[in-house]
């Protein structure tokens, strides 16, 4: 469904992407690993649209979209998460997922009714709270959600611009045990459901919801594969997993 | 969140001193605070339009006046047509000048549209301090484009002879009577804004303001939706500029100038920005100081600076933010 052909950027001598092939299955939860500084934010800011590489290709759907500005490839069902909170802090937390119901409701040339009163908004909005456990905090406004639950919210965004593909850039950020936990436990209600880029740093979640992983080291793909062959992969082990070990 | 009661206690308080305003300015024996309150209400409109852009789409349009002075300007030179009996333009059509307020006042939005459309177009592209001076530079293009309009009297504008005309027993230069013509623009004007902000389309603007980077992961075109505000922003402030001609019985390229356009950007941050009703507060503070300050002293402005120092370091919404509650923008 998404693939990457020799995809490379540099940034001045830093080498962030290094020819990195990647080829995504339709429904599979595919995710991307590896240490601090391996370029795997800017690997889903490429995938995504925000950052433009510096050679090589990003074909979703078989397309080319190497060239195709964010809010383009948005439209055509490639949604992200970012790792950083990146909410409306003033909207409620409805108000927010409306929002993004709202990209993908046609033009928003529409000046006199309510966004606030319109079902066609809000509706599927708390469709999309109820499914990320947020259906009880729908009034709160964004900016007084705790850090967890802020971080379910950018996933509800993402859910509620009716994807055909997940970009998830470490939602378990900050994460403390229990609400990790509710976080990996959401994942897993999405597999199966959407194709999933995961970038993540959590280990066991990693491997209990991959259907694939990449390794990144230096921006270079060191190893692919289940998550059985990179739990023993002695290169993955040398260069990764033997520093924080699993 | 904020509190609405309160603010629509004080919409209500506000619209009912307006409408006595003329009934007490002339029992007091001062009718000249009907025409002081009529600028007001002028200026007022001017910042609302404003505060669409800026309050609510984050865009520090510097350059604002320029679109007042547009719709001027349509109202004075077909106006001068009139009284010059020459028609405005020969080819392809004869059009001669009219002083019909149904189709100059009109004229003078869909010119100050116009002109926000193309300003807006080519600034948008840009953000931040950029933004701020291409606005600026538009601005001071059409100031010393208005100089350059010899035939309508140069850097001297143009004295009106005659008021816009309405239906007949309406008579502009009556002037409670124009005082509530103005009142019933802005009170319309503020209406639609208040619409407009709530709609989808709003939500997009302040999205956009709020975090474009955003607005885009989830698929939205932001530069669309906020060329979109930028442009009704510009026609609210060229209707603005076609009751300020009426007003003064005068349009001229001052109407223009970059100090105008600061001083709509502070009655603006003055009255609150992203209120709506915030900056008609603004205008009435930033007017009536004017007025009030100027008697005192003619550097009435080194009395100003503190006090809106003051406002705006002590509130976050400025003076409405007082009157109305503090807080976030609803929903």
């Amino acid at each position: 469904m998404l693939e990457t052909r020799d995809l490379y950027k540099h940034f001045g001598g830093l080498v962030a992407t290094d020819h990195v092939s990647l080829s995504i299955r339709e429904g599979e939860l595919h995710a991307v690993i590896g240490p601090n500084g391996a370029g795997k934010t800017t690997l889903i800011a490429q995938l995504a649209g925000e950052l433009r590489p510096d050679g090589g290709a990003i074909l979703f759907d078989g397309k080319d979209v190497t060239r195709t500005p964010v809010q383009r490839r948005a439209a055509s069902g490639l949604a992200r998460s970012f790792q950083i909170t990146s909410v409306f802090p003033s909207f409620s937390a409805l108000a927010n997922v409306a929002l993004a119901v709202q990209a993908h409701a046609g033009h928003s040339f529409r000046f006199w009714r309510r966004a606030a009163h319109d079902a066609a908004l809000t509706g599927p909005a708390r469709d999309a709270l109820e499914l990320v456990g947020l259906g009880s905090r729908a009034e709160v406004p964004a900016e007084l959600l705790s850090h967890g639950e802020q971080r379910q919210l950018e996933i509800a965004m993402a859910l509620a611009t009716r994807p055909r593909m997940l970009l998830l850039d470490e939602p378990m950020a900050g994460m403390g045990p229990a609400e990790g936990a509710s976080m990996v436990d959401l994942l897993r209600k999405l597999k199966g459901r959407y194709t999933i880029l995961l970038i993540e740093h959590d280990m066991d979640a990693v491997f209990a919801l991959a259907d694939w992983i990449t390794v990144l080291v230096h921006g270079a793909v060191i190893a692919t594969g289940t998550p059985e062959e990179i739990r023993y992969d002695a290169e993955v082990r040398r260069a990764y997993l033997g520093e924080e070990t699993v | 969140m904020r509190d609405h009661g309160r603010e629509t206690l004080a919409v209500l308080i506000g619209l009912a001193f307006l409408l006595a305003l003329p009934f007490l300015a002339e029992a007091a024996g001062k009718g000249f605070y009907v025409t002081l309150f009529t600028r007001i209400l002028i200026f007022g409109l001017a910042a609302v339009s404003l505060d669409l852009i800026l309050g609510y789409g984050g865009m520090v349009s510097f350059g604002h006046a320029a679109f007042v002075g547009v719709g001027a300007y349509a109202v004075g030179i077909l106006s001068w047509h009139v009284f010059d009996g020459s028609p405005l333009m020969t080819w392809p059509v004869t059009l001669e000048g009219t002083e019909n307020a149904f189709v100059v006042w009109p004229l003078a939005m869909l010119m100050g549209g116009l002109f926000a459309l193309v300003i807006g177009a080519i600034s948008l592209r840009t953000t931040g301090i950029s933004f701020i001076m291409i606005t600026l530079a538009f601005a001071q293009m059409l100031f010393y484009l208005a100089i350059g309009l010899r035939k309508y009297g140069g850097e001297d504008g143009i004295a009106l002879y005659n008021k816009s005309q309405l239906v007949p027993p309406i008579d502009l230069f009556d002037r409670t009577t124009f005082y509530y013509v103005c009142l019933g623009l802005l009170v319309a004007f503020l209406a639609v804004c208040r619409r407009l902000t709530r709609s989808r389309f709003g939500m997009a603007v302040q999205g956009a303001r709020i975090n474009e980077r955003r607005m885009k992961a989830l698929g939205f075109s932001p530069y669309r939706y906020k060329l979109t505000a930028f442009v009704i922003s510009g026609a609210g402030a060229g209707l603005s500029g076609a009751l300020l001609a009426n007003a003064a019985e005068f349009v001229g390229p001052a109407y223009m100038s970059w100090q105008r356009s600061g001083e709509l950007i502070v009655m603006v941050v003055l009255g609150g920005m992203g209120t709506l009703f915030g900056p008609v507060a603004g205008a009435a503070a930033f007017l009536l100081l004017e007025e009030w300050l100027a008697d005192l002293t003619e550097h009435w402005q080194i009395i100003l600076g503190p006090i809106l120092l003051f406002v705006v370091v002590f509130a976050r919404r400025g003076l409405w933010g007082w009157v109305a509650g503090q807080g976030r923008e609803d929903r």
